[in-house]
């Protein structure tokens, strides 16, 4: 046998007798609802691009629990806007959200649909939250990798300090 | 010059009021009751068979305010030609061009909304960037920057730029 490998004894085998996890119930909860997002990308420019880079294999947005993306809002919690959002285009914005169910959360992928960037004129929104409220503002052009996965962190820390209807007193 | 632009030249030479060549395309000033039988010209004479483009530039301050420009391909000589008139404010009309290059009709459309330039002969200038409801002209460099036209209402605490 390699000296390295550490062998398996018949006498420390699991029994599960000892395996006991203390937590609040609502942390639990929290907990659980953070890993289990399902993005509804609503992408319109070229941020798409930082949005695939982010998704595959070596940042993998899977490791959040946010992997699934559903194309209708009727599936999803999460609705990403990722790019410019036009006058023109914000109506399109305001229906799918509110198509979704409670509870929903935005992100704002990107400094257009942040702040409007730098097209700072007649046709695009400057800022998804003046149609949408938003929950976290990744700004760049475009965001890091490092920055998107920050932001997803973030909102599921913020995700997890909710608190979820069915947790009350008879809980 | 291109040979063949010195004959455009030659035929068109009652129509046009200056021709020069720039960056290898012809480059036509006329009045814009002559476009008709230019482009007649240019399409049926010289086989330029494509329209590739209309738009318009605005020269605030001058008299007349308009330039539109046109742009003609010819897929048979590989040519450009490039056709400019002004247009005054009061007025900004031209002729349009759907009777003879079926592509104007959506580019003439962009043009009128973008500019506010009329294309007497174009039935349908319905906005085809921009939408209904939307005032003035985006591309005008007296409208005003900071205004916005939003389609729905703002959240609470936003209010749409003004100017």
């Amino acid at each position: 046998m390699n000296p390295r490998t550490i062998p398996i004894r018949p006498e420390a085998q699991k029994s599960g007798a000892f395996e006991v996890l203390c937590t609040r119930k609502d942390e639990l909860i929290g907990w659980a609802r953070k890993f289990s997002l399902f993005p509804y990308p609503f992408v319109t420019a070229c941020c798409a691009m930082e949005f695939m880079a982010v998704s595959s294999t070596p940042y993998d947005t899977d490791r959040f629990g946010a992997a699934l993306p559903r194309f209708t809002p009727r599936q999803s919690d999460l609705l990403m806007v990722v790019g410019t959002v036009t006058h023109k285009q914000a109506p399109v914005l305001l229906k799918v959200w509110e198509q979704m169910c409670e509870p929903k959360w935005v992100i704002a992928f990107g400094v257009c649909a942040t702040s409007g960037g730098f097209y700072n004129n007649y046709a695009a929104v400057q800022g998804i939250d003046r149609v949408v409220p938003v929950d976290v503002y990744i700004p760049g052009c475009p965001p890091r990798p490092e920055m998107v996965i920050d932001g997803i962190m973030q909102l599921q820390e913020k995700i997890a300090n909710q608190q979820h209807l069915i947790v009350n007193d008879r809980f | 010059m291109n040979p063949l632009f010195d004959r455009i030249r030659e035929r068109l030479a009652a129509k046009v009021n200056e021709a020069a060549e720039a960056h290898g395309v012809l480059v036509l000033r006329i009045d814009a009751a002559a476009l008709l039988d230019v482009v007649r010209g240019l399409k049926d004479d010289f086989r330029f068979d494509m329209f590739s483009d209309v738009t318009a530039v605005d020269w605030l301050g001058q008299e007349p305010r308009f330039e539109v420009v046109w742009h003609f391909y010819s897929t048979v000589h590989r040519l450009r030609v490039r056709i400019k008139a002004r247009v005054p404010e009061g007025e900004p009309r031209v002729p349009s061009l759907v009777g003879l290059y079926g592509a104007a009709k959506f580019m003439e459309r962009e043009c009128h909304e973008m500019y506010g330039i009329a294309f007497a002969g174009n039935e349908d200038l319905r906005p085809i960037l921009l939408y209904e409801g939307f005032m003035g002209h985006p591309l005008r460099k007296d409208y005003p920057k900071a205004l916005e036209q939003p389609l729905v209402p703002y959240r609470e605490g936003f209010e749409p730029g003004r100017e």
